[in-house]
């Protein structure tokens, strides 16, 4: 089975985000970037079909975000093609403008099966996996957590879970886009030396995109940090005592009456 | 070569002696004092003893994937008690280690995290780099960050992760920065650029991580001007002595308990304030046991006032390890759970039984490590632990003054 991964870089938390001087955007020279976690689920659920029954996995990325470190790391954990879509802005486009390069390049490979991560925490304007298979014209399930090779010839089996913990296993016939919350294992380590080794002898493929126009999006017109509530009430004494407060808090809001 | 074979196991362990600086695993004449000496020895599959013996026979995978590989904890009692002078801590283990990795096996999770955290962020608790500073924030001494403003020092000091990161150790950091600044020499750090040294991801196995550090840290120290370089950290120090050199990368390299007994004789007029208090020592494996300096820490302990220095009954080169080393500081569930225990709770144990009011320390992995063992044992408040820094700043009236409560 060929299967394309998409794998997006998104603000790394470790940092504060800084809003910069428009006040309508983060402040990117401050940011560091860090590969999206369910996409990089969706890159181990790849490497498991590819262990499972063959095949090969190619990963397609934008060039934004630095995301060289990710792309060499993907290579040294076993994908077998990397294409990284140039963009004329290092820093990520929103989903829709995304997801119109991504359906462009993966167009040109030859795979049945595109795994992406359910979501993205910097997503503005929808979340990008059903926009891709809208772009590439195949059905799309979501809020997967697990493919396995399908019982019958051009088939995978996924795992979804719907709200409350309940889980459908379910045949896809393909080609298909899944969007993946989580892969069967937790992403496996690489050894640092096997990505030095994957810096040397990786080659990235730049396919031809024409870049869509960013005038499809939403408009920021004020970005900024919560504001600061009134401090929590930190409730003691003996059990009988925190109860009547809490009662009378629960009244004093209205939520008693 | 097939490992799987004899043959193929000799030719390993031949591989692995010629990298290290001991002699060959293959002069192992079994004779079990590693394994008896081993404090988890007795929770392995696969002590030292046995790990050359299954490699030797043919058994390396069996042995790449078992627990044991990750349950050494770096305290160099096996390496210094071999009487074929193998080197088995600083040799064997990472070796396999790295094998075990390379051959597909996944280390625990706990150390997975470890291991990226530091090629993200090249540090060890996976905090953002433009932090590094934080441990300085509201510190009456000014300090230099020869990062943005490059002068020639007479000390550079490497802070380490856990003091600039880590709350507990950040007022140790601070302490240390007074007493610098007491001694009155010219001192720097390297800011928001500096990277974890290294030690303990090299004896993960993990040499590719390390590499990475060396060169990134080499990079950064080659562009400064220093007469020495300082650490708070004894697997540092391990790491810039022994193994920088081996990558190109040679610095005058001080524990801080070796530069402060050069200086104590500058230092002693200033130790006026009593620290009336029993303290007991506990030897830190890298800089004691591996590198024989016992006699530094003794001497600013008993160069205090008021206190009353007491030996355990393991001290010096007998001295029990507190398990955070050769990467055990993110090993701790792992251990737990294939048998083993923390060895900081049976460390605190034996401080406990010499009457000592302080269990004082100069390793950052072991505030932590031994606050929470004295929680566990149930000695919080009755031994506390501190590390020699805080112990000096007292005497020398530069302990950190508490903030009133807001």
């Amino acid at each position: 089975m060929n299967i394309a991964v998409v794998l997006r870089q998104v603000p790394d938390l470790v940092e504060t985000l800084d809003i910069d001087r428009t006040g309508t955007a983060l402040d990117w020279d401050t940011a560091s970037w860090i590969v999206n976690e369910c996409d990089d689920h969706a890159l181990e659920q790849a490497l498991l079909l590819k262990e499972a029954g063959g095949g090969s996995v190619t990963v397609v990325a934008l060039d934004a975000g630095d995301v060289d470190n990710t792309l060499y790391t993907a290579a040294a954990k076993g994908a077998d093609r990397i294409l990284k879509i140039p963009l004329d802005d290092p820093t990520p486009p929103a989903p829709r403008a995304a997801a119109a390069l991504l359906a462009q390049a993966i167009r040109t490979l030859d795979a049945e099966l595109v795994l992406v991560g359910v979501q993205a925490h910097n997503e503005l304007d929808g979340v990008l996996p059903p926009l891709l298979a809208a772009g590439l014209e195949r059905p799309y399930v979501g809020v997967i957590r697990g493919v396995q090779p399908g019982a019958e010839p051009g088939t995978v089996t996924a795992c979804k879970e719907f709200p409350g913990a309940v889980m459908a296993r379910m045949q896809v016939r393909l080609p298909a886009v899944l969007g993946i919350l989580g892969a069967e294992q937790p992403p496996r380590y690489v050894p640092v030396s096997r990505i030095r080794a994957a810096m040397k002898a990786t080659q990235f493929e730049e396919p031809e995109v024409t870049v869509p126009a960013r005038d499809a999006r939403v408009t920021v017109r004020r970005l900024y940090a919560p504001a600061s509530a009134a401090r929590a009430e930190i409730l003691s004494g003996s059990v009988s005592d925190v109860a009547a407060r809490l009662v009378t808090i629960l009244a004093e809001r209205g939520i008693l009456k | 070569m097939n490992p799987e074979t004899s043959d193929g196991g000799l030719a390993v362990l031949e591989e692995i002696g010629k990298a290290s600086d001991g002699a060959s695993p293959l002069g192992c004449m079994q004779c079990g004092l590693c394994a008896a000496s081993c404090p988890l020895g007795y929770a392995m599959e696969f002590p030292p003893r046995k790990l050359i013996l299954q490699v030797a026979a043919g058994n390396l995978d069996r042995v790449l994937g078992s627990p044991a590989i990750w349950m050494c904890v770096g305290c160099y009692t096996c390496s210094l008690r071999c009487p074929r002078d193998i080197e088995l801590t600083d040799g064997l283990w990472p070796a396999l280690r790295d094998r075990s990795m390379q051959a597909g096996h996944q280390p625990p999770a706990e150390l997975q995290e470890t291991f990226q955290n530091l090629f993200k962020y090249g540090n060890t608790l996976g905090k953002s780099p433009r932090q590094r500073l934080d441990w300085a924030r509201g510190l009456d001494v000014p300090v230099l960050d020869l990062s943005k403003e490059r002068r020639p020092v007479d000390v550079l000091w490497l802070v380490g992760c856990y003091p600039s990161y880590y709350p507990r150790n950040q007022v140790v950091s601070r302490a240390w920065a007074r007493i610098l600044t007491r001694l009155g020499v010219s001192w720097g750090v390297l800011g928001a650029k500096e990277k974890s040294v290294g030690e303990c991801e090299r004896m993960f196995g993990e040499e590719g991580l390390f590499e990475t550090l060396v060169e990134q840290n080499s990079k950064l120290l080659n562009e400064q001007e220093f007469q020495t370089l300082v650490t708070l950290d004894p697997h540092a120090y391990r790491a810039l002595h022994a193994f920088y050199p081996r990558h190109g990368a040679w610095y005058p390299v001080q524990h801080y308990t070796m530069f402060l007994a050069e200086r104590l004789e500058q230092l002693r007029p200033g130790l006026v304030k009593p620290v009336e208090a029993t303290v007991t020592y506990h030897d830190n494996c890298c800089v004691g046991r591996r590198c024989q300096c016992f006699d530094a820490p003794r001497a600013l302990l008993e160069a205090i006032p008021g206190v009353k220095l007491v030996e355990m009954q393991r001290n010096r080169d007998n001295a029990l390890c507190c398990g955070g080393g050769g990467g055990g500081m993110w090993l701790d569930g792992h251990i737990v759970a294939h048998g083993g225990h923390r060895l900081s709770d049976e460390r605190i144990g034996q401080a406990a039984e010499t009457g000592a009011d302080i269990l004082a320390v100069s390793c950052p992995y072991e505030l932590a490590r031994f606050e929470d063992a004295a929680k566990v044992k149930g000695l919080e408040g009755r031994l506390h632990v501190r590390d020699i820094i805080e112990l000096l700043a007292v005497s020398l009236g530069l302990e950190e003054v508490p903030a009133e409560p807001s």
